[in-house]
């Protein structure tokens, strides 16, 4: 990337202070490619909501329009006739009532891994973890057929319910290495004061932890909100969730463009402000705890 | 005070409830891949056929096209997905710039909150072969207007395209979070003794970038055994079974042929695999912790 002299290494103010030929002269090349790579990226996030806010022929036109007079009228189109609103609700539901069982469920694992020591704890580990690879598509048949028996397909509980199994691992693995680091001197003394196990998480530990059950949380959030396989197969009009709802406008030859893209703005936008605001965590979240 | 009966009593929710939705449905599974269950034609009964479902399935060509096409899947996506990733990755860790590699670092946020559903419909909708972004860049170069999704080999590299927009950043975060923890005074050590970028890289930046790597590897080689929204979406797998990988082949015979037996027989032979993944990425990185 860098000319190298030979007698590079021999000069001692350049090789005490490597950094400084960089800080000296603006390196262009790498602004460039910075922009490049932003470009890049953000390109077809700006596209989807470009076409959510063209007019119909705006979006249709070739070569693509960069440059438009923005309309709302594909989110009133989605929101209003559409029903996406209804979609939107229902996966706020979902997302949220499973997010808050996952915690309630997770959480306390999470203690007991942390700081119990006894012989089965890795074949446990292993399980609990291994969920988290489960392929959805393993899930999805028998969850079908249980559902269809008692009658449970299209009921947004069922959704909350399977999604616990991804939801539950990723609270565990986010919350245990929280737990790990705070001092066990400090259950201890709360025990010797005569507080009971469960006194000791819920009002002690658990608070301490709070910053790894917030991340855990959002994640789990994201996960359930983003979802599709299972939604696609368990639910029906009603209980559609966001993401289904989006996918079903794809049918026809004249698709609504607009509105699809309307509705694909109003599923990511959120998702998108969450993960920004746990952007530090992402890589812990999604390699569960491996990398920090 | 660590009492047996306390640990159980912290434990039992979260075992109970995988044990319901994890592994209950695992073994309904099991029990239909051996039995004769497809739900559309009920009057040939729903007996137990022994191994014949997964006979049926070693010998379906398609099968072992759509397993054969995952991992042509993976072979062109995971390469370049680290590529790209590390190049980003040394870029944000230069130290020029820092206004442009804020902005960077928050932009790879977005592929990877995207909704993977929603990354369908961007690559529907940006290889579309009207008004497409993706026909546009190529008349630019002038080329004529190409049917994308319309053609095995295109759409397969659309599919690929969107894939590697979404999980790039991954790659990239992950290796830049490792490049951060690179002792300072090691690299500086090291920059004493050689000039060359490579060498320092190879010697010094590399050993750290080895397990969050690894964790990065087999975590995506699991997520494309599962790959399903985003293709879906795109082209339901098609033209023909051009990007009909395995989990979309399975979801095809269990819910549009609807013979369940042989989705589930399936569906447990490609389970068998990711769990050979889990396995291993819980032997490479939690070793200490289980210890």
């Amino acid at each position: 990337m860098t000319p190298n002299p030979p007698a590079a290494a021999l000069e001692p103010s350049r090789a005490y202070l490597p950094k400084k030929r960089h800080a000296k002269r603006p390196n262009w090349l790498i602004a460039i490619v910075l922009i490049v790579v932003i470009v890049a990226i953000v390109l077809p996030f700006y596209w989807m909501v470009a076409a959510s806010l063209k007019s119909r022929a705006d979006v249709l036109a070739f070569p693509p329009v960069f440059f438009f007079a923005p309309t709302v009228e594909h989110y009133a189109k989605a929101l209003l006739e559409a029903g996406v609103g209804k979609n939107v609700l229902n996966s706020l539901f979902v997302s949220v009532t499973t997010t808050l069982l996952a915690l309630m469920i997770g959480t306390p694992a999470a203690y007991a891994l942390a700081r119990w020591e006894w012989a089965g704890k890795k074949d446990l580990w292993f399980w609990i973890i291994s969920n988290r690879f489960m392929s959805p598509i393993v899930l999805a048949l028998p969850f079908y057929l249980i559902a269809n028996q008692l009658g449970m397909l299209n009921n947004l509980l069922t959704l909350v319910i399977i999604y616990l199994t991804f939801n539950i691992p990723l609270v565990v693995w986010l919350t245990m290495d929280q737990f790990r680091n705070i001092p066990r001197e400090i259950d201890e003394a709360a025990v010797v004061d005569g507080a009971t196990m469960f006194q000791v998480f819920t009002r002690i530990v658990l608070p301490l932890a709070t910053p790894g059950v917030v991340v855990g949380a959002i994640l789990s959030f994201i996960f359930s909100w983003n979802e599709m396989l299972f939604a696609l197969i368990l639910t029906r009009s009603e209980a559609r969730t966001a993401p289904v709802a989006a996918t079903s406008f794809m049918s026809g030859y004249d698709l609504p463009w607009g509105v699809i893209m309307a509705t694909g703005t109003i599923i990511v936008l959120p998702v998108i402000i969450f993960a920004t605001l746990v952007s530090r965590h992402l890589v812990r979240g999604l390699t569960l705890g491996a990398v920090k | 005070m660590w009492k047996t009966r306390d640990r159980n009593l912290f434990l039992a929710p979260a075992v109970l409830v995988l044990a319901l939705v994890g592994v209950a449905p695992l073994l309904f599974a099991v029990n239909v891949s051996l039995r004769q269950f497809n739900i559309a034609k009920p009057s040939l009964g729903f007996e137990w056929n022994g191994f014949a479902n997964y006979v049926s399935v070693f010998q379906d060509g398609y099968f072992w096209g759509a397993l054969g096409l995952t991992v042509q899947f993976l072979l062109m996506t995971i390469p370049l997905q680290f590529a790209l990733g590390l190049g980003i990755a040394l870029l944000l860790h230069h130290q020029d710039w820092p206004l442009l590699r804020a902005l960077a670092r928050v932009a790879l946020v977005i592929p990877l909150a995207t909704t993977p559903a929603v990354v369908g419909l961007i690559g529907r909708l940006g290889f579309d072969s009207d008004f497409g972004l993706a026909n546009w860049v190529v008349t630019l170069f002038g080329g004529a207007k190409i049917a994308w999704l319309g053609d095995p080999n295109l759409a397969l590299f659309a599919v690929a395209f969107m894939e590697t927009w979404q999980w790039t950043p991954f790659f990239a975060l992950v290796m830049l979070a490792s490049l951060s923890a690179v002792p300072q005074d090691a690299f500086e050590a090291a920059t004493l003794e050689t000039d060359r970028r490579w060498l320092l890289f190879r010697y010094v930046e590399w050993p750290y970038l080895l397990p969050g790597l690894t964790a990065v590897l087999i975590l995506r080689t699991a997520d494309v055994m599962k790959l399903f929204d985003s293709v879906y979406v795109m082209t339901r797998g098609g033209p023909g079974s051009a990007t009909e990988l395995v989990s979309l082949y399975t979801q095809r015979i269990g819910f549009r042929v609807f013979d369940q037996g042989i989705a589930a027989a399936m569906a447990l032979l490609s389970l068998i695999v990711t769990i050979l993944l889990a396995r291993a990425y819980i032997r490479i990185f939690y070793r200490e912790a289980t210890a």
